[in-house]
């Protein structure tokens, strides 16, 4: 910026130039990296101590106290409380909620955002409004009777053992779709006016019904709001913690963030244990995150920034 | 895209005149949409409105044809004859305030502090929006590890053995310093999205006519930041209504324990367990129910204002 702007008479003397104005922006920065730097590295003094008391045996911390330089060091809280807790197995079951239910939420959404963005109907901001403010009724306020509607609906035996919507993976799939859809379809809603109606008036022209131009003019358009959308929700889905406590009655069900709560104290009985559990069930959160952070935060922008 | 291209000349030549749906987009239509409402109808809207329903009745939850008007007894039981009810109301209020008046306003200085162009940005940016990643159980059991008096790296730093969950005047602090924690980094990734919206040509007419940089934030920047406030706030609201897991890892898993009950908390208490009061939780619902709309209508105001011209 500063050599952009800098007058053609200060051209003959750069050196000076760069010595008078280089003290003065970075002499106040430093207070600010100093200020940033603490604030951040104070941010991740919890996540630090979690890793420091996990890599620890349990030995060496009873016998020394937590706030101790290690004796040693080792990965095996992290092996122990993955043999011994079944994480595997929950593990597993997270990914059978997971997937099934950002693709669902994905695709209802982007049904709903395709039939309001693109066609003028009365009822479409009112349709938009049930969807958006669906999303931000806290679930407390839907559990008691959601709880006993799942208990009323019946699913074939091959689909639940228990019979009933009520303590199936399927039962926390549909609540994450239906619950979930309000907010992408808000956004996708927004995404999806940005599409120039030219193109799908000239695919009407070209004859185009309406799902083939969904299928091939809308969802390809909308990939990149489909990426920050489902890494967004993935992690949203995955960390859930409510619903598989509410609706799944037995342990072995849980999604792993929920059955984390059920492990304390049952395999995890002490501090190092509780660290690799929780840290271990947060690793898939932590390289997503790291991996597509800017699709991650523009999801979660994409919605307010519009605002 | 290349099929495209040239009917899109002859679209804009001849003016797009209004059509009529065919059967097949008809039907693609209701089904496109109607699956998705169904859905969001059953299992949603339903229990949603359904909560206001059996907040009027008593029924113990066993079989449907127990269900039994009660008038308004259950609001009348849960003011006068509930004790957790009044401390749980107590610290919803604290929480919101807390949230209102720390993290959120530290994520907006935060935001502040890094839109302007500086070196490392995306460092802090990650460091101070990580916790905001992991789920609120994790983040639980992270801060346990913190709080706990004999292993807890708080005591062990202090030299003192403070009970920090077990003690009921001290445990909802503890628990919203967790919560802060988590809520600080997603006001500050949420308000930096919308500072970088703003047009910089306002700040720098702005710094032309002599504003420092509060006067610019204050008068200029913040104004102009009108939607991303109403969200911020709408957050914040429906962050400490909804507070829940946090509070239940904290909580040992068992439901609600003295000095941190929570609405949220008290709903679940009423429903799972073996005495469940489906009238009690379901009033208690409705409480949160009409406390979450006013937020939610202001979300709604706010976003779809503009869309009715």
């Amino acid at each position: 910026m500063t050599v952009t702007a800098t007058p053609p008479a200060h051209r003959s003397r750069p050196a000076l130039t760069r010595t008078a104005s280089a003290p003065r922006g970075p002499r106040r920065q430093t207070g600010r990296h100093i200020m940033l730097g603490g604030i951040a590295l104070l941010w991740l003094v919890p996540l630090l101590w979690a890793v420091y008391t996990s890599l620890r045996p349990y030995a060496d911390t009873t016998q020394h106290g937590y706030l101790s330089w290690p004796h040693s060091i080792g990965l095996q809280n992290f092996s122990d409380a993955w043999s011994q807790s079944g994480m595997p197995h929950f593990f597993w079951n997270s990914v059978l909620i997971t997937i099934p239910a950002v693709l669902g939420t994905l695709l209802f959404a982007a049904a709903v955002a395709f039939f309001v963005s693109r066609f003028d109907f009365r009822w479409n901001v009112v349709l938009l409004m049930l969807f958006t403010a669906g999303n931000l009724l806290p679930a407390q306020v839907l559990i008691t009777p959601l709880f006993r509607l799942y208990l009323l609906i019946p699913l074939p035996s091959w689909m639940s053992d228990s019979l009933l919507v009520y303590n199936s993976l399927w039962g926390i799939i549909f609540i994450h779709i239906a619950y979930q859809c309000g907010f992408c379809t808000f956004v996708l809603s927004n995404y999806m006016r940005t599409i120039p109606k030219e193109i799908f008036e000239a695919a009407v022209v070209d004859g185009a019904p309406a799902w083939r131009q969904f299928l091939q003019i809308v969802l390809p358009l909308c990939r990149p709001a489909f990426a920050a959308l489902a890494t967004l929700e993935s992690i949203w889905i995955y960390n859930d913690f409510f619903w598989s406590l509410a609706l799944i009655e037995t342990g072995d069900k849980r999604p792993v963030t929920s059955a984390l709560a059920n492990l304390q104290g049952q395999y995890f009985t002490n501090p190092n244990l509780i660290a690799a559990g929780a840290l271990m069930t947060a690793i898939p959160t932590l390289l997503v995150y790291f991996a597509l952070q800017r699709q991650f935060i523009s999801g979660l922008t994409i919605g307010s920034g519009k605002g | 895209m290349s099929s495209v291209r040239p009917s899109r000349r002859s679209s804009s030549r001849a003016h797009p005149r209004p059509r009529r749906l065919g059967p097949g987009d008809r039907l693609f239509l209701t089904v496109a949409v109607g699956i998705p409402l169904l859905a969001l109808l059953v299992f949603v809207w339903l229990p949603a409105l359904s909560s206001i329903g059996l907040s009027f009745t008593g029924w113990d939850g066993l079989t449907l044809s127990d269900i039994h008007w009660a008038g308004l007894d259950n609001y009348h039981q849960i003011l006068t004859n509930y004790p957790p009810f009044w401390p749980a109301v107590r610290h919803n209020v604290v929480w919101l305030l807390f949230t209102a008046l720390l993290p959120t306003p530290f994520g907006v200085f935060l935001a502040y502090q890094l839109d302007r162009k500086i070196r490392f940005s995306r460092v802090y940016q990650t460091a101070i929006f990580m916790p905001m990643v992991l789920s609120l159980a994790v983040v639980g059991f992270i801060w346990e590890i913190i709080y706990n008096p004999d292993t807890g790296l708080l005591d062990g730093a202090l030299g003192r053995h403070i009970d920090w969950l077990g003690d009921p005047h001290l445990n909802l602090w503890a628990v919203l310093v967790a919560s802060g924690w988590r809520h600080t980094g997603y006001i500050m990734i949420l308000y930096l999205a919308g500072l970088k919206g703003v047009d910089p040509a306002l700040k720098e007419a702005a710094a032309l006519d002599g504003a420092n940089g509060r006067q610019t934030f204050m008068r200029v920047v913040l104004p102009a930041l009108k939607p991303v406030n109403i969200i911020v706030l709408v957050v914040t609201v429906m962050e400490s209504l909804r507070a829940f897991d946090i509070v239940y890892v904290l909580g040992g898993g068992t439901g609600s324990k003295p000095g941190m009950e929570l609405l949220s908390l008290l709903i679940t208490d009423n429903i799972i367990g073996e005495s469940s009061h489906i009238g009690y939780g379901s009033a208690l619902a409705v409480l949160l129910l009409l406390v979450s709309l006013a937020a939610i209508g202001a979300f709604l105001v706010q976003t779809f204002r503009k869309e009715d011209q």
